[in-house]
């Protein structure tokens, strides 16, 4: 399946690109599956937040195709 | 309800009169309305100017949740949302929240949840510019003591 991940902000910094598409195999792979392969085995910071077309979730969502996941720090809107 | 997330600065006197001569006429009996303004001093540093960023799409969803969400929970008659990305210097209005209501505590109240969710949840950031010339990511919002059992509740109650 294809989903597309999304950086914002100092974790758009630090990841070096703001978004990519990705091929994923298998039919239950999570945010946190998803976070390990673009960050090399790591794990997601506490303080990382997660949605998953544009709603709130957490890193044990399984991803279906098509599915815009993000990444992002703490917001500081208002 | 009315969202609106633009880069233009805007002036909060003529957008809430603006928007109010739209309403029907003689149904609220009062407006009450939170601006928030860009400050010259954070974290115990000059600041220069402000970029904001967000996340085009899922911002509007959620603050017009919230919206939602406030004319469910308080009697109002309408409500708008005004919030700039982009570039901004100090006294600078970053953001709009005004609630209309036929009495005045409806108002007072849903203008609260509205501010304390939309800081909490809606997917902006903010990045300084010191006078050393110095670019910052904001890490968290300051804190308000008074603000902060509110502001949890709202997340709480809009989760």
């Amino acid at each position: 399946m294809n989903i597309t991940v999304r950086y914002f902000a100092s974790l758009r910094d630090r990841m070096g690109r703001a978004d990519e598409a990705l091929e994923l195999d298998g039919d239950s792979v999570s945010v946190a599956d998803v976070w390990a392969k673009v960050t090399d085995g790591q794990t997601i910071p506490d303080s990382t937040l997660i949605s998953v077309n544009m709603e709130y979730t957490d890193a044990d969502t399984v991803l279906k195709d098509g599915d815009e996941l993000a990444f992002f720090p703490p917001v500081t809107g208002g | 309800m009315k969202v609106i997330v633009q880069q233009e600065s805007f002036e909060p006197g003529q957008v809430i009169q603006e928007f109010q001569d739209g309403l029907p006429r003689g149904k609220h009996g009062g407006v009450v309305s939170f601006v928030g303004t860009m400050r010259d001093f954070n974290d115990g540093e000059d600041v220069v100017s402000m970029t904001l960023e967000h996340y085009p799409g899922m911002t509007e969803k959620h603050i017009e949740q919230v919206c939602a969400e406030a004319a469910e929970r308080w009697d109002i008659v309408d409500s708008l949302v005004v919030h700039r990305y982009g570039e901004m210097f100090p006294n600078d209005a970053i953001v709009l929240v005004a609630v209309w209501s036929a009495h005045r505590a409806n108002a007072f109240d849903a203008c609260r949840f509205i501010i304390n969710y939309l800081k909490a949840r809606a997917p902006f950031w903010k990045c300084e510019t010191t006078t050393a010339g110095e670019k910052r990511w904001v890490e968290h919002n300051s804190k308000d003591p008074k603000a902060e059992i509110s502001d949890s509740e709202g997340v709480k109650r809009s989760a």
